[in-house]
C-alpha cells in the first residue's frame, strides 16, 4: 500500500509537460512577450490562436529555446530550460517540431531526411531508423515517396513528411507553428487529418492556428493571445460561443465569417 | 484533310521562306570568313617566309642557352632545349598558382566567416579587407608586394636574422596562455546564441587565432619590442638560419639520410589507417548506432605515426645551415622574391572574392535549416556538418572554381616582376630568341585554354551529381 501511494505521488508532478510562469520576452525595446503563465498536462492539445504579431509562435519557440527568453521560467517535463546546452538539447530531443515553411533538408531524401536525427543524436543503427521512418511515412501515409527528394513532393506532402520526421524521434510533446498556413487550400485537409490522427493517438500537442475547425475538433483548450499577453484560456465550446474578453470577440468576428 | 493543310500553309515564295532565307544567310557568311581566314594565313606565311621568320617547330628542340633563376627540372643553359624551357615555365605557372590558391582559400574562408561574425570589429576588419583589396588593380599589388616590400629589404650582407629563441619562463607558460585562450573562446561559444552557429563558432576561432598572432609578435618579433615588452621572457642568442634580404627568404636546408623512407612510408601508413578507420567507423555506426571520433584518431595516427617513425629511424634529418660567403648565402633553401610577391599578391587578392563567395555560400542556407536541425535535437556541431555546410557548399564550389581559374590566368602577371612562368620563361624569352611568334603564342594560349577547359569540364560534372533534385 505505502509503494504504491509513493508511486502515486510522483506523477502528480509528473504529469505536467510544459509549465511556463511569468515569462517576459523582449527584442530589444520591444516587450514581445508579457507574464506568460500556461500548464499544459500531458496528453493535453492546445490550440493556441491570435492577430498577428500576437507572440504565439514566438511563445511556443521560447519552449525548446529557438528564441531565449529574459524572465520567468518554463519547465518542460520536469526539465528548467536553462542556458545550461545540454539540457537544451535534452529538452529538444522530447519536444518534436513542425514549421509553417517546413524547412525539410533539400540535399537529403525524405527517407534520409527521418533518419538523420534518429542515427546522430539516438545513436540508433541505420537500420533500425530505417524501419522507424517508414512506419511513420506510412502513418502520414506517403511510404511510398520515401526515396524521393522533398523538391519533388507536393506541399502538403512535404509537411507531412516534416511530421514523420518529427515523430521519428518519439517526442513526448509536439509542437506546430502554423502549419498549413504556407499551403494551398486544397492541401490544409491532408495535414489536418494527420494532426487530427496524432491526436487521437493521444500526443500532447500545442498548435498555433487559424484552423478553427480543427480547433473545436481536437483541442482541450483555446489559448487566445494579443499583443504578447494571453487574453483568455477556455475549452472551445466555451471560447467560440461565449467569448468572455472584447478583444476575443472582436477577434473571433474578423476570422468566423 | 488536304484542304484544311492548304488553308493553313498558303503557298510562299521559297525566297519568302524563314528556313531558306537562314541557310541563305549562313552560306554567304560561312563563304565570307572562309575567304578572310585563307587571306590571313597567306599573307601571314608569305610575309613570314619573306623575313625569313620560321613558321615549323624546328626550335623545339634547339639549345635554349639562356638560364632561368626557378627550375622544378634539371635544366642548364648550355644543354637544355626550348621544349625543356617551356616545361620549365609551365612547371613554375603551376607551382606558384597552387600554393597561391591553397593560401587564397585559408585566407578567404577565414575572411567570409568574419564577415557574418557578431563581434563587430572582427566584422568590419573584414569588410575593410575585402573591399580595399578587390579594388585595387591586381598588377599595382603585385607592383607593390615586389618594389614596396619586398625591394627595400636590406642586401644580403645586412640581412634580418631570425635569433635562436630559448624561453626562460617555464616551458609550459605559453601553453597555458593558449590554453586560456582557447577556454575563454570556448566559454563565450557556449553562451553565445544557438543559432548563429557558424558565425560564432568560426568567428571565434578567428578571434583566438588574432589573439594568438598578437602573443605570437609580443614573443617572437622584432628585438625592440622584445626587449621592452619581452624582458625576462625570452632571451635571443645564437642565429637559427632562417635569414631575409632582398634576394629572397633563405632556411635550412633539410638533408635526409637513408632511413628517411621510413618516415614517408609511416606517414602513407597514417593517411590509410585513418581512411580504413573511418570506413570502419561508418559501418560500425550504420549497424550499432555508435560512434567514433573519427577526426581525433585521424588527428592522432597522421601527426603521431610520422613521429614516432623519425624517432625509430633515429633523427633521420640534419639541417644544412645558410653561411654568407661575400656578397650572397651559400647553402639552404632559397624562396625568391618574386616568387614571394606574386604568391602574395595573387593568393590575398583572389581571397577578397573567395570571402564574398563564402559568405555568399552560408548565408544562402536559411535560417530555418538550422533550426530545424536544432529542434531535432542535433548539437550545434551536427547541424553544421550535416545540413549547412553540404549545402553552403554547392553554392560556393562552382564560383570558387572560377576564382582558381582566374588566379591561374592572372599568374601570368609574372612577366611584370620578373618571375620565371611560362609567358615570361617561353612567351618572353624564347619567343624573342627563336622569333617563332605564331606559333609560342598559339602554344602558350593552348596552354592556358586546356587548363581552364578540363577544370570546367570536371567542375560540370560535379555540379550535376551535386545539384538539388528538384521537380
Amino acid at each position: 500500500m505505502a509503494a504504491s501511494s509513493l508511486i502515486k505521488t510522483t506523477p502528480v508532478t509528473n504529469d505536467i509537460a510544459v509549465e511556463i510562469s511569468g515569462m517576459h520576452k523582449w527584442y530589444g525595446e520591444f516587450h514581445v512577450l508579457r507574464d506568460v503563465n500556461l500548464t499544459v498536462r500531458r496528453g493535453e492539445k492546445i490550440v493556441i490562436c491570435g492577430p498577428s504579431g500576437s507572440g504565439k509562435s514566438t511563445m511556443i519557440r521560447c519552449i525548446n529555446r529557438l528564441e531565449e527568453h529574459q524572465k520567468g521560467s518554463i519547465v518542460v517535463d520536469g526539465i528548467p530550460l536553462t542556458n545550461d546546452l545540454k539540457r537544451i538539447d535534452e529538452i529538444r530531443r522530447d519536444v518534436g517540431m513542425v514549421f509553417q515553411h517546413f524547412n525539410l533538408f533539400p540535399h537529403l531524401t525524405v527517407l534520409e531526411n527521418c533518419t538523420l536525427a534518429p542515427i546522430w543524436v539516438r545513436k540508433m543503427p541505420q537500420k533500425q531508423a530505417e524501419e522507424i521512418a517508414m512506419h511513420y511515412l506510412s502513418r502520414v501515409k506517403i511510404p511510398d515517396q520515401a526515396l524521393k527528394y522533398p523538391g519533388q513532393l507536393s506541399g502538403g506532402q512535404q509537411q507531412r513528411v516534416a511530421i514523420a520526421r518529427s515523430l521519428c524521434m518519439s517526442p513526448k510533446i509536439m509542437m506546430f507553428d502554423e502549419p498549413t498556413s504556407a499551403l494551398d487550400p486544397e492541401m490544409v485537409k491532408e495535414v489536418l487529418d494527420t494532426m487530427v490522427q496524432l491526436a487521437q493517438d493521444g500526443m500532447t500537442m500545442l498548435c498555433v492556428t487559424h484552423e478553427m475547425g480543427f480547433a473545436r475538433q481536437v483541442a482541450d483548450r483555446v489559448v487566445f493571445m494579443d499583443r504578447g499577453e494571453i487574453v483568455e484560456v477556455n475549452t472551445p465550446n466555451e471560447f467560440f460561443s461565449n467569448p468572455q474578453h472584447e478583444r476575443t470577440k472582436l477577434f473571433l468576428s474578423q476570422i468566423l465569417h | 484533310m488536304s484542304q484544311v493543310q492548304m488553308r493553313d500553309r498558303p503557298h510562299v515564295p521559297w525566297w519568302n521562306e524563314p528556313k531558306n532565307r537562314g541557310y541563305v544567310y549562313q552560306g554567304l557568311l560561312f563563304i565570307v570568313l572562309a575567304f578572310f581566314a585563307y587571306e590571313a594565313v597567306t599573307n601571314a606565311s608569305n610575309n613570314m617566309r619573306a623575313r625569313g621568320i620560321p613558321t615549323d617547330f624546328s626550335f623545339w628542340n634547339k639549345t635554349a642557352g639562356f638560364d632561368v633563376n626557378l627550375t622544378l627540372i634539371e635544366y642548364s643553359a648550355a644543354a637544355s632545349t626550348y621544349g625543356q624551357a617551356f616545361w620549365v615555365g609551365l612547371l613554375n605557372t603551376l607551382l606558384v598558382a597552387v600554393v597561391s590558391i591553397v593560401f587564397a582559400t585559408i585566407v578567404g574562408f577565414a575572411i567570409g566567416i568574419a564577415r557574418l561574425s557578431n563581434n563587430w570589429i572582427v566584422a568590419k576588419l573584414a569588410t575593410v579587407y575585402v573591399e580595399t583589396l578587390r579594388n585595387i588593380p591586381l598588377l599595382l599589388q603585385l607592383l607593390f608586394w615586389y618594389n614596396a616590400v619586398l625591394k627595400p629589404l636590406p642586401n644580403p650582407r645586412d640581412a634580418l636574422a631570425v635569433p635562436k629563441i630559448t624561453f626562460l619562463v617555464p616551458e609550459f607558460a605559453p601553453t597555458v596562455i593558449c590554453l586560456a585562450l582557447g577556454l575563454g573562446g570556448w566559454l563565450i561559444t557556449r553562451r553565445a546564441r544557438l543559432i548563429e552557429g557558424v558565425a560564432v563558432i568560426i568567428a571565434n576561432a578567428f578571434g583566438s587565432l588574432l589573439m594568438l598572432a598578437a602573443l605570437g609578435v609580443w614573443l617572437f618579433g622584432g628585438s625592440g619590442v622584445a626587449s621592452v615588452l619581452g624582458q625576462g621572457v625570452v632571451a635571443f642568442g645564437g642565429k637559427a638560419g632562417i635569414y631575409l634580404h632582398n634576394r629572397g627568404l633563405i632556411f635550412p636546408e633539410v638533408h635526409l639520410t637513408d632511413s628517411a623512407w621510413m618516415m614517408g612510408a609511416a606517414l602513407l601508413a597514417a593517411i590509410a589507417g585513418a581512411i580504413a578507420f573511418r570506413v570502419w567507423a561508418r559501418r560500425v555506426q550504420r549497424s550499432t548506432g555508435e560512434q567514433q571520433p573519427v577526426g581525433l584518431v585521424a588527428t592522432i595516427l597522421i601527426i603521431g605515426l610520422p613521429l614516432l617513425a623519425y624517432f625509430a629511424a633515429g633523427a633521420p634529418a640534419s639541417f644544412a645551415l645558410p653561411e654568407l660567403r661575400g656578397f650572397n648565402f651559400v647553402g639552404g633553401t632559397r624562396i625568391l622574391p618574386e616568387f614571394a610577391a606574386l604568391m602574395f599578391g595573387l593568393a590575398l587578392y583572389t581571397a577578397s572574392f573567395i570571402a564574398e563567395i563564402v559568405r555568399g555560400g552560408i548565408l544562402s542556407v536559411s535560417k530555418g535549416q538550422t533550426e530545424a536541425a536544432n529542434a531535432l535535437g542535433l548539437t550545434r556541431a551536427q547541424g553544421l556538418k550535416l545540413v549547412v555546410v553540404p549545402q553552403a557548399m554547392r553554392v560556393i564550389i562552382p564560383p570558387l572554381t572560377n576564382q582558381y581559374l582566374n588566379l591561374t590566368k592572372n599568374s601570368s602577371l609574372a612577366v611584370f616582376i620578373g618571375y620565371p612562368d611560362l609567358v615570361q620563361v617561353f612567351a618572353g624569352t624564347v619567343l624573342n630568341q627563336t622569333g617563332a611568334a605564331v606559333q609560342v603564342i598559339a602554344i602558350t594560349m593552348a596552354v592556358y585554354l586546356v587548363i581552364s577547359l578540363v577544370t570546367s569540364f570536371v567542375m560540370d560534372i560535379y555540379n550535376k551529381r551535386m545539384s538539388l533534385v528538384e521537380r
